[in-house]
């Protein structure tokens, strides 16, 4: 499937800043289920810096602004041919081993009640380990509804779990936290999603969450579609979790200004020319 | 050896040791009287050059003075040879260590150090993978602890790979001693170690990333002067001629990190670091750190500027890798460890926690993340209650212990309030590596005080001496 | 140098010089309470320093009792106020402290010593000073760190923004001290030229260290447009607007020197001198006393913003 991906974040600040520097992982990342066609990260304003590909295989750009300045807007455009892989990540070149990723974070520490919900789901699974992943997934999914609006960027996985709401990120971190509390490492990734004409599908700009999964490797698992990524997504990056991989992190100099984040994305099949 | 057991450095069985036979004239030279006026002089110099130390967590007068015992501590020419090859050997085996689990990971595919214990650890750097710092170095300064049981015996206590503190102590003390006591070094063959300053100049310039041209630019960078050691800090600043920066002096822009000069920005090429991994770069670790450069990590993994110690260094000074420290001498140097560590029990390990468990008024016992000589049981001093006490923190976190025997610590004649008597020493050399790997011969002794104390932490009454090696 | 290095250096030397002006100013109050008020008793001239000082309603609002002894706590040792000599001081030390070594040891013992004997001074029986021990040891530690700087430390640039913070805040409060006199202390115009203005005008001079200079230049009465004349446009006085500001174009010029490059800070101290250098008495009372010293601690206050901006904050525009 052919992706065509708009993406603007413009933070707006109250009062003019001295400067502004962010890390920038707005880059498909190098594996078998996606193939860029055409792709920028565009900053106006801002002196382009630093750029490695990390451990983890991700791009990172670092980009700093001078001030004053009041607006901050990076844009990204592209094109990227996408496969189904069944959620595996395929021909990821990565240097960070798996079990890097048995470590917890204040929002993805799981306390009892996700303890309790990853015992109780894993009874019935059996051994096989793609079973067990799953069966987490489906736990997660289940246990916390969809509904935006209700949770915050810091917003714990044990708290997402006990309010029963929460959206994406809250579902990754959750899984996360069951992944280890079962001893699988798992991880937090973002990435765009194609809305579905039905609108069955939520936040085109959309995070999920990795399990290591023996024989298999690292495999997607969506709870907040209770699916695995397919051909409708792309993938950016990871990290332990929503700040660890956040696609844009940045930090603003002199002053602490009230900071207004306005986004929009659109994720479209991309139109075939007819001739 | 006397009676008690413990190892006197000067005095054994009536006779004076060779390292110390020039101190016992000194001493005779030496009426109450004019050693107080000594010691009082030796404050004031302190005083006056500032040279305080701030105490974490405790209040009080945040300038206060760390006792400085004008006795010095000596070894001979013989016997420091054996702890310099010793300490460059385990400098080398850390540094190895830490290539190999931030690179290819043979160590732990031989089945020689269990990977948890690496991937697991709280200092491990998942950014840190991958990446080779400049010459293959991790960890520039490192600060091995060491104590000392009998005339050959040594043991080390633990390695710092982070930014081991107390050098300012083992220049400044040298300093003194010099303007206070000149005949003494008239008298004794002393090897310098002022040198110190140059050598970390020259072991700081031979890292310097691979976009730098020229003479690479140095920096210290402090959390602050509200930081205990922030003399240490401007001291060895002033001392190599680099400035001595804070986070805020500091900025990223395209691929290099600039300071804020009078003049403008300038480049930085190697950032001697004193704050911690998770406060060097906003961006990267924790968000809220004030203290560090946003965009420095990036600028740092694409070669613009090279981080001292590197961040991520701390997973080999872990107190439960360290067990490993022979294996690792053994596996990358191919060489058998000149320097014992003390026998260790894990308490992660079942058999080993039950010893501990059972015998906890023999023991030792730290917190494996800990230092300073906080969250520890010192069982041979403790009543009942605080070792039942403790033996429950055990039980709880079994992980986060290990256990030591008592070491029968050497003692080092110490002026105290009655004259003379034994006081509990340690030793602190402070490695250096870059280019080579060097150490100028000698190093912080710490003294532990009060009598019969084996807590030789500063901030817990500790005191400090000179520390001389005597040449051939 | 590190900006923020600059920037501490700049400010050790202005809270210094701030320091001795408290003690100034705090001289003048005690004096002129000494002499004898036209309608009768004596005169309560210490609401004049409180105002000259900045510090009027901290003061009500903390001690309510405008009598010598709470202006003395207030102005001397009291860390509420920003500008006592005991902040001034301790501020001084500060900074000092986080530029430890780009200082002389001279330098740091004088900031230092100093500051602890002033905490000596904070535990001692207020009975046992006088005024004026206060005052004058005050003075005393000012030419101690002033000598130790001329006397020892390098002519780096690090010097050259020591000079520069002490000639800025010099021209301020000369400025600061003569509108006390002429615009604060003054009831009414009908008092000028009697004894009473003889006095103050005195005194003023003698909290200067000026009584001296006056009265080896110049011959007569003392005058407004004599006083104006030394205090503002004599290039011999010391402290004299003229001077200070003067002080800071040389330092200014040797930084520019120094980095091989100018900045507004330069054009803008020119600037001032240049318009000082051409004054004359009458045109001063012309605009009149007060206005012109206004003007010329606001021209003064934007040489030094330019200062900041251009060489202390480390990213010129």
């Amino acid at each position: 499937m052919k992706l065509s991906i708009r993406h603007t974040s413009r933070y707006v600040f109250d009062a003019p800043v001295r400067g502004v520097v962010q890390n920038q992982r707005l880059f498909p990342a190098l594996c078998g289920s996606q193939r860029v066609l055409q792709w920028s990260v565009n900053t106006p304003g801002a002196t382009k810096g630093a750029c490695f590909r990390d451990s983890a295989g991700d791009w990172v750009e670092t980009v700093s602004i001078r001030g004053p300045v009041k607006t901050v807007e990076v844009q990204v455009t592209g094109e990227v041919e996408t496969t189904d892989t069944a959620g595996v990540l395929r021909d990821h070149a990565e240097q960070v081993v798996p079990s890097v990723y048995l470590r917890s974070t204040r929002q993805t520490a799981a306390d009892a009640a996700l303890q309790a919900l990853t015992h109780e789901a894993l009874e019935p699974a059996g051994t096989q380990p793609l079973a067990r992943a799953h069966a987490l997934a489906g736990a997660v999914a289940e246990a916390i509804a969809y509904k935006p609006g209700e949770t915050e960027a810091h917003t714990t996985a044990a708290e997402a779990l006990s309010g029963g709401i929460g959206v994406c990120q809250d579902h990754a971190h959750a899984l996360i936290a069951c992944a280890h509390v079962a001893d699988i490492p798992a991880r937090y990734v973002t990435g765009y999603l194609q809305a579905d004409a039905d609108g069955q599908v939520h936040e085109a700009s959309h995070a999920w969450a990795e399990l290591f999964v023996e024989d298999l490797g690292w495999v997607g698992f969506d709870p907040a579609n209770q699916c695995c990524p397919d051909e409708r997504y792309v993938r950016l990056g990871s990290g332990y979790d929503a700040q660890d991989a956040a696609p844009i992190r940045g930090l603003v100099q002199g002053g602490t200004p009230a900071e207004h984040l306005e986004v929009e994305v659109t994720v479209s099949r991309h139109q075939q020319q007819q001739q | 050896m006397t009676d008690t057991g413990i190892y006197n450095e000067m005095h054994q069985n009536g006779g004076i040791s060779a390292a110390y036979r020039n101190l016992d004239q000194w001493l005779d030279t030496m009426p109450a009287d004019l050693r107080s006026l000594k010691q009082s002089e030796a404050e004031a110099l302190f005083r006056r050059v500032g040279i305080t130390f701030a105490v974490y967590g405790e209040g009080g007068d945040p300038e206060r003075l760390i006792p400085f015992d004008m006795f010095p501590r000596v070894f001979t020419d013989r016997e420091w040879r054996k702890l310099d090859r010793g300490i460059r050997q385990r400098a080398a085996a850390l540094n190895a260590f830490l290539a190999d689990v931030y690179g290819r990971r043979e160590i732990i595919r031989a089945g020689r150090i269990p990977e948890h214990l690496v991937t697991r650890n709280e200092a491990f750097e998942k950014t840190a993978v991958g990446f080779r710092p400049p010459r293959d170095v991790y960890s520039h300064i490192v600060g091995i602890d060491l104590v000392r049981t009998g005339p050959d015996q040594f043991y080390v206590l633990e390695d710092n790979c982070r930014t081991p503190s107390g050098v300012s102590y083992m220049l400044q003390n040298r300093e003194i001693m010099m303007r206070m006591f000149p005949q003494l070094f008239v008298e004794n063959r002393i090897a310098p170690v002022d040198g110190y300053a140059r050598l970390l100049k020259k072991t700081l310039a031979s890292v310097a990333p691979e976009k730098c041209e020229g003479e690479p630019q140095i920096a210290i960078l402090t959390p602050g002067q509200f930081n205990s050691a922030y003399y240490e800090h401007s001291f060895l600043a002033d001392l190599m001629g680099v400035d001595l920066v804070e986070g805020q002096d500091l900025f990223v822009e395209g691929d290099f990190v600039w300071e804020k000069t009078t003049e403008g920005p300038r480049k930085v090429d190697v950032i001697y670091r004193r704050i911690d991994d998770a406060f060097l770069d906003p961006l990267c670790f924790r968000p809220d750190s004030m203290l560090g450069v946003p965009g420095l990590m990036s600028v740092y993994r694409s070669g613009g500027v090279n981080i001292c110690s590197c961040p991520g260094a701390g997973v080999a000074d872990d107190k439960a890798i360290y067990t490993y420290v022979p294996d690792m001498i053994r596996f990358y140097l191919g060489e058998e460890p000149i320097l014992d560590n003390v026998p260790t029990w894990q308490c992660a390990k079942e058999d080993d926690c039950k010893y501990v468990l059972d015998n906890l008024a023999d023991l030792v016992v730290k917190e494996v993340h800990g230092s300073g000589g906080y969250g520890m049981l010192v069982g041979p001093k403790s009543d009942k209650s605080t070792i039942e006490a403790f033996a429950a923190k055990i039980r709880e976190n079994p992980g986060n212990y290990i256990a030591q025997p008592t070491l029968a610590l050497s003692a080092c004649p110490t002026f105290v309030e009655e004259g003379i008597a034994p006081r509990h020493v340690d030793l602190r050399p402070y490695c250096l590596v870059g280019e080579k790997i060097e150490l100028v011969p000698g190093g912080l002794t710490r003294v532990a005080l009060t009598e019969g104390s084996l807590v030789v932490n500063s901030s817990q009454g500790g005191g400090v001496k000179d520390t001389w090696v005597l040449a051939e | 140098m590190l900006s923020r290095h600059a920037d501490h250096l700049f400010w050790m030397t202005r809270y210094i010089e701030r320091a001795e002006t408290t003690a100034r100013l705090l001289e003048v109050g005690a004096r002129n309470a000494l002499l004898p008020d036209i309608s009768g008793g004596f005169r309560n001239d210490w609401d004049a320093v409180l105002q000259a000082s900045g510090s009027v309603d901290a003061f009500l609002q903390k001690y309510g009792d405008v009598v010598q002894r709470n202006v003395e706590t207030h102005l001397f040792f009291d860390q509420d106020n920003p500008s006592s000599v005991m902040s001034c001081l301790s501020a001084a030390r500060e900074n000092a402290r986080v530029v430890r070594t780009a200082l002389t040891a001279s330098v740091w013992d004088a900031i230092n010593t100093s500051y602890q004997e002033l905490r000596q001074f904070q535990r001692t029986e207020r009975s046992k000073f006088q005024l004026t021990d206060l005052t004058e040891w005050t003075r005393r530690t000012a030419y101690l760190v002033r000598g130790a700087i001329t006397g020892t430390q390098l002519r780096d640039d690090g010097y050259h923004f020591m000079g520069l913070g002490a000639s800025i805040e010099r021209a301020d409060n000369t400025a600061r001290l003569i509108d006390v006199k002429y615009y604060v202390l003054l009831p009414s115009v009908s008092y000028v030229g009697s004894g009473l203005d003889q006095s103050q005008w005195a005194t003023l001079l003698r909290s200067m260290s000026a009584l001296g200079a006056y009265n080896w230049t110049y011959s007569g009465d003392i005058t407004a447009s004599k006083i104006a004349d030394l205090l503002i446009l004599n290039r011999k006085f010391p402290r004299s607007l003229v001077t200070s500001v003067e002080q800071s174009c040389e330092h200014l010029d040797s930084l520019a020197r120094g980095y091989g490059s100018s900045t507004d800070a330069q054009a803008a101290a020119r600037g001032l001198y240049a318009e000082l250098a051409d004054a004359q008495v009458q045109d001063i009372f012309e605009e009149g006393l007060h206005d012109f010293l206004g003007r010329m601690q606001s021209l003064n206050a934007d040489m030094a913003q330019k200062v900041q901006a251009a060489y202390l904050q480390g990213l010129p525009a």
